[in-house]
């Protein structure tokens, strides 16, 4: 494990947080995954999302334009198995179908924004969320500002090189990855 | 094209294909890598010392190396159209100097916002202060801290691999930055050296928009452009916090280049002689300028190494705060009368009296070794 001095853990952490890359955290190489801004194996990852939304009140889903479109070869089995995962965790899905800032007022019922991700979290009393999906930029975007004004844990599924803002992120997502994740939550729901 | 190319990796064309020597100018060297490039779209408007390198890839266009290329009504209007290329996914170049930087510069931060792998070179000159067509790089700057990452090349040689390597750097998925290539205009746009170019059957493979960090504006990649529309302008609480995590994730994607900058540039700066109690610390030809000051000095028994300054954006704080921590002096020699680089070496040290800001040559005025020779000696004899 390799670990830095500055954790990425739920806030609120107040006004206008870091971006984690700005306090030190790395992005992990492949094989590996981000813990609370430490790199460490991916199967540590795997094992504290499942310990996270299997403790969860109210554990969700967001996913991205990546997932909920079908717009490349693969992505519906991957949708399936996003879907799967909700299935096993007993997670809701709010979906993030776009990026625009939604004005006068989004429905945070029915969706959730980059922009203003904290609305959705709010009223929803969201306690573990996960991205899967999310083109990065906006990924980032929104999670540091869920780490400033929320005490939501945040996990990310990337399918490129993750993101330092989520508490936990696992990168270069496939179905292979995502299956070993459905499976060790089931175990985790079994113990 | 006259000759079939082979798409290859970045790793391929950088390190591992053979080079042979050409005898080139700069303004040809950065025709060179864009020909290895694997450009769709080049735009450009002439401005001096620019022109040249624009006009041969106006002929690289003609013989097929490049998907598309015009010049367009002035340098805002090139800026304006390689971020409506890149937007659609295109992998574009430009290049542009002194006062047209300056005209194009509210560009430069909208592609650094948008997350667009663009490479501009800049062949750097005066920019009518007063008017003045010749070599200063005073116009970076003005640039510093508008989100793009800054390479400064020594030579033809950089300016050739610092294209190539820009492309590598700014593409990576969680990098996704504009990077402007900088060189002092004339004295490497105008004159020829010797040049190691891999073989021209070989260039970058193309552009994947599909591993961008936000959707291009291509109706087949969702969703789509209304993702991108409208920008973050409402006046409110939420806008503004929204606008300031986007700004930082910027700066954090600048943060994650370094890695990449490391591997493909070979760090941030470059080290000659670390235990000398004096550096010399540079970049652009003012590191070539210093090589033949430290080469004067050596022989008169005097101990001098040399930090060469790649990145200008992200600065290489610690690099410079490890390779100094030795240091009793620091001269940094600039061609342009604001002194930039000797502030930013100053803002990451502690005991920054250590660092001398001369000599400082502008207007298009040559700097002599014997300036920095002068500079040493003198710091030398104040210490004493």
């Amino acid at each position: 494990m390799c670990e830095n001095k500055y954790k990425v853990v739920s806030g609120p952490e107040g006004y206008l947080p870091p971006a984690a890359s700005l306090m030190g955290v790395l992005l992990p190489d492949e094989g590996s995954a981000l813990l609370e801004g430490d790199i460490v194996k991916e199967e540590d990852a795997m094992q504290q999302i499942a310990k996270k939304l299997c403790n969860a009140k109210n554990p969700v889903i967001f996913p991205g334009p990546l997932i909920l479109w079908d717009w490349a070869d693969g992505v519906i089995e991957k949708a399936k198995l996003v879907k799967k995962l909700a299935d096993v965790a007993g997670a809701k899905i709010i979906p993030m179908p776009d990026y625009r800032p939604k004005y006068p007022k989004i429905n945070p019922e029915v969706e959730i924004n980059p922009n203003h991700p904290n609305i959705t979290i709010w009223h929803n009393d969201i306690d573990v969320c996960i991205f899967v999906g999310v083109h990065c930029h906006y990924a980032n975007v929104a999670l540091k500002i869920i780490r400033g004004g929320t005490d939501c844990y945040t996990i990310s599924l990337c399918a490129e090189v993750g993101h330092e803002d989520a508490m936990v992120s696992m990168r270069d997502l496939d179905v292979k990855k995502l299956q070993k994740l459905i499976d060790i939550i089931e175990n985790e729901k079994s113990s | 094209m006259n000759i079939e190319q082979k798409n290859v990796s970045p790793e391929h064309i950088l390190f591992e294909a053979p080079r042979d020597k050409a005898f080139i100018t700069g303004s040809e060297a950065v025709a060179e890598a864009v020909k290895r490039a694997n450009i769709d779209m080049s735009i450009a408007y002439p401005i001096t010392p620019q022109s040249e390198s624009m006009h041969l890839i106006g002929d690289l266009y003609a013989q097929g190396y490049i998907k598309d290329y015009y010049r367009a009504e002035n340098e805002f209007a090139v800026m304006a159209a390689v971020h409506g290329a890149s937007l659609g996914g295109g992998r574009v170049f430009t290049a542009t100097s002194g006062p047209g930087t300056l005209r194009a510069a509210e560009m430069f931060p909208v592609w650094a916002g948008s997350r667009q792998p663009i490479v501009c070179g800049f062949m750097c000159r005066g920019i009518s202060l007063p008017p003045s067509i010749q070599p200063e790089n005073i116009e970076m700057t003005f640039l510093l801290d508008s989100g793009m990452l800054m390479f400064h090349a020594e030579n033809a040689q950089d300016f050739f691999d610092m294209i190539l390597k820009g492309y590598a750097i700014a593409e990576k998925p969680d990098v996704h930055l504009p990077v402007g290539v900088f060189v002092d205009g004339f004295f490497t746009t105008h004159t020829r050296e010797i040049v190691m170019l891999p073989p021209e059957d070989i260039r970058l493979s193309p552009y994947d928009p599909k591993c961008s960090p936000v959707p291009a504006f291509d109706m087949e990649t969702p969703p789509m452009r209304v993702v991108r529309d409208p920008l973050l302008n409402k006046s409110n609480f939420i806008s503004y916090a929204a606008n300031a995590s986007w700004h930082q994730e910027i700066l954090a994607a600048a943060e994650r280049s370094k890695k990449y900058i490391n591997h493909y540039m070979n760090g941030l700066i470059e080290v000659d002689n670390p235990k000398a109690k004096i550096l010399i610390a540079a970049s652009g030809t003012a590191v070539a300028q210093s090589r033949e000051a430290i080469r004067d000095l050596q022989a008169e028994g005097i101990d001098v190494g040399l930090i060469k300054v790649k990145s200008i954006r992200p600065f290489p704080e610690k690099e410079i705060q490890a390779a100094t921590e030795n240091a009793e002096i620091i001269i940094v020699p600039e061609f342009n009368a604001g002194g930039w680089l000797a502030r930013e070496i100053k803002a990451s040290l502690d005991h920054n009296s250590r660092v001398i800001s001369a000599p400082r040559i502008f207007g298009g005025m040559p700097m002599p070794k014997e300036l920095i020779v002068n500079e040493v000696k003198h710091a030398i004899k104040k210490r004493a």
